[in-house]
């Protein structure tokens, strides 16, 4: 049986400095998918980079043979040292939790702003370029589509989604409040992140002409002024830039805050006191939130804009808890499908879809003939289960010649969707979610009272 | 007819005053520009009364604390719709309009008696004098109002606690540079006013300066205008303290009214008859 493993950092468990590292070597060198016929044990892969994260989704059947390999491929990849621990900031999960952070990841509830939409366009490219490389098969075609609709999913029926929207949303309409006409204002944009280029997208939108970026990487800075027609600032000359801008969204990786009190304050008077709006994104975050006390400066973090929306955490975390219940029922959904990859369990729903069909059928026929004695009801059972046994038989044999094969995933694959196996089983699992759920609801209920 | 008058331009600035705070609370267009037309008929009215005084006793309506006021609440008004035809903002009379009501409704509680008995109300420099201290204070009302407005929203910003006005007052830096049109041609109205006083007292009293309570509490009010005309162009004052600034001037100003005309001795005052009966 061959495992998934889903292998790679983010910004919980990598410092930025290292995260930066690989996706700049990520961006501009060749995908590493190409490595893919150089790994003996790994069978399919793919890879997601994106500012925050570094991850790599790949099955393989020997399992510390293949965690082995892709971490090297990391390795080299990226040309780290081996004096670097690069253990200490991957993390590994294995089948299940593989599928379920994949989920997690997709619908953007492991984000740095939870519910941003972006990452789903990034998993998307991502499954692009291994469709191109041709190092998806069967196993993650199937898991890195159920992501894409598990996403869907959890956008539509929780407010997660719109919860990140609104955050820039918010930004470009407190701005607004603060300065009317936003066309004229200068905004910097410090670090990247997903959210922060959403927040500087949509104040392009609505019509600033004068955007600068500052980034800790020259090329990645370099990368995001060709985006937002944007100058580049030196990042150590960030805060003199301070003199001249209006509102400055940022978002860097910092451990500790990059703009301080004294940094603002001490600028204020050559701003001839105009006012100054920090859209803080960063966790932690990047502005000190003394900087708010000062005359004509405003610091919103991502927890202030959220409170704008009136999303309050209450409600944010039981949509987040809403979300997690739809990723845990397709977690099960896609144990389920994977399970039904083994042979027996392929050849028993098989069989059971026939016994299903021939019982339906023969209740038809009795009750359409009910003068039929219980001999000739009993030679019917027999003729039909015979018919169905001997129609199934060449199938079956298949299968079962097929199951010491590496490629029988995508014999039993097929059979599934010669059979319409999938979407049975898809029905009786939403059956079971849907008493599961109305139980949490009674428990909820009960709990209240 | 004149009282009569009076009752309606009063009632008519309650009226416009209500119709623009139920604007407050609830944004329907039509509220404001009720509001508007009501204020501008109040305004005609007020105007009227205020010619049908001053051609009945030939002087210009200033011989009494209650003619002043009643006045400058008019010539206040008259600003506010100006302001407004200029500038559509319609939130604005929501906190202005209450001023006019105030304004109004003291004048008719002061007393009508005289303050000069003198023939000097005929003088162009009282005039001058007066117009311009009036406009210059109906442009610092406004700027009143605009602090508040302004202290409001920016409180709002700052706690980050959003409540009911934060929707319907508008952005910081509108409030602010219309604030700074305020200031910028109440201050030389208000230094003309000044100028105009100190040469019809000099004509009057043969010296410019008598040590009224009026005058030095004017004087004060003026440096503090002063102060903060200084500030905003020298240093880029604005924002929460030039609104507070702006407060506290536009106070001083109504204490420098309340006080001197009612408590202190003094040739604006109307128990002047003392020293210049």
């Amino acid at each position: 049986m061959s495992h998934i493993i889903l292998l790679g950092m983010n910004h919980k468990t990598a410092p930025v400095e290292i995260r930066e590292q690989l996706a700049v070597a990520c961006r501009k060198e060749v995908n590493p998918l190409h490595m893919l016929p150089h790994l003996d044990h790994v069978d399919e892969l793919v890879f997601l980079s994106t500012c925050n994260r570094v991850e790599f989704l790949f099955t393989c059947g020997a399992l510390a043979e293949g965690i082995g390999e892709v971490k090297a491929l990391l390795r080299t990849h990226v040309g780290l040292p081996t004096s670097v621990p690069l253990d200490s900031y991957l993390y590994v999960h294995k089948d299940l939790e593989a599928v379920k952070h994949l989920f997690m990841v997709a619908s953007s509830l492991d984000s740095m702003v939870v519910g941003e939409p972006q990452i789903l366009g990034q998993l998307k490219d991502a499954y692009r370029l291994a469709v191109e490389y041709r190092t998806v098969k069967t196993v993650l075609n199937r898991l890195v589509h159920k992501s894409f609709s598990v996403a869907k999913r959890v956008r539509t029926e929780t407010c997660i989604g719109s919860c990140a929207v609104s955050v820039s949303y918010a930004a470009v309409e407190l701005a607004r409040k603060i300065f009317g006409h936003i066309q004229d204002k200068k905004v910097l944009l410090i670090g990247a992140g997903e959210m922060a280029e959403l927040a500087a997208e949509h104040f392009l939108r609505q019509g600033v002409r004068s955007m600068m970026v500052a980034n800790r990487t020259l090329e990645r800075a370099v990368e995001l002024a060709a985006r937002f027609k944007a100058e580049t600032v030196p990042f150590d000359l960030l805060l003199e830039e301070l003199k001249a801008t209006d509102i400055v969204v940022s978002s860097t990786g910092a451990r500790e805050p990059i703009i301080s009190y004294r940094d603002v304050r001490s600028r204020m008077r050559e701003r001839r006191n105009k006012p100054l709006f920090f859209i803080d994104i960063a966790v932690p975050r990047d502005i000190d939130p003394k900087v708010n006390e000062i005359d004509n400066v405003y610091v919103y973090d991502i927890d202030d804009l959220q409170g704008v929306i009136e999303f309050n955490k209450e409600e944010r975390l039981s949509e987040a808890r809403a979300a997690e219940h739809i990723i845990n029922e397709e977690t099960i959904k896609f144990r389920n499908w994977m399970e039904s990859l083994n042979v027996v369990p392929t050849i028993i729903s098989v069989r059971e879809k026939a016994e299903r069909i021939r019982q339906n059928e023969l209740r038809k026929t009795f009750s359409q003939l009910p003068d039929l004695t219980d001999k000739e009801k009993e030679a019917i059972e027999i003729l039909t289960s015979s018919i169905i046994k001997k129609m199934l038989h060449d199938p079956i044999m298949f299968l079962k010649k097929k199951a010491q094969r590496d490629t029988r995933a995508v014999y039993m694959d097929f059979t599934l969707q010669l059979f319409n196996l999938i979407e049975a089983m898809d029905e009786v699992d939403a059956a079971q979610a849907e008493n599961e759920k109305t139980e949490d609801a009674t428990f909820l209920k009960a709990a209240k009272k | 007819m004149e009282s009569l008058f009076l009752v309606i331009a009063t009632l008519c600035y309650l009226s416009g005053t209500v119709g623009y705070l139920i604007y407050l609370l609830k944004d329907r267009e039509v509220l404001p520009r009720i509001a508007w037309t009501i204020l501008l008929v109040g305004v005609l009215f007020h105007g009227t009364a205020l010619a049908m005084r001053g051609i009945g006793t030939g002087h210009f309506p200033v011989t009494s604390m209650r003619e002043a006021i009643s006045l400058f609440a008019w010539i206040f008004v008259v600003t506010y719709l100006i302001i407004q035809i200029k500038l559509q903002l319609r939130i604005l009379g929501s906190f202005v309009s209450p001023l006019a009501v105030i304004f109004m409704i003291s004048s008719r509680l002061l007393p009508t008696q005289g303050i000069l008995k003198s023939g000097s109300f005929r003088s162009g420099w009282l005039i001058a004098h007066v117009t311009s201290i009036f406009l210059a204070n109906a442009l610092f009302a406004v700027l009143f109002s605009l602090g508040v407005m302004y202290l409001l929203q920016e409180r709002r910003i700052k706690k980050k606690n959003f409540g009911l006005l934060y929707e319907r007052l508008p952005s910081l830096e509108r409030i602010d540079s219309i604030a700074h049109v305020c200031l910028m041609s109440g201050f030389p109205l208000m230094t003309a006013g000044l100028i105009t006083g100190f040469v019809y007292a000099s004509m009057v009293w043969s010296s410019p300066w008598n040590w009224d309570p009026m005058e030095v509490l004017s004087l004060v009010t003026w440096m503090i205008y002063a102060v903060l005309v200084h500030e905003r162009l020298a240093v880029g004052w604005r924002g929460r303290r030039a609104a507070w600034l702006a407060i506290v001037g536009f106070s001083a100003t109504v204490l420098t009214f309340v006080l001197a005309s009612l408590l202190l001795a003094g040739h604006h005052s109307i128990i002047s008859g003392n020293l210049y009966g």
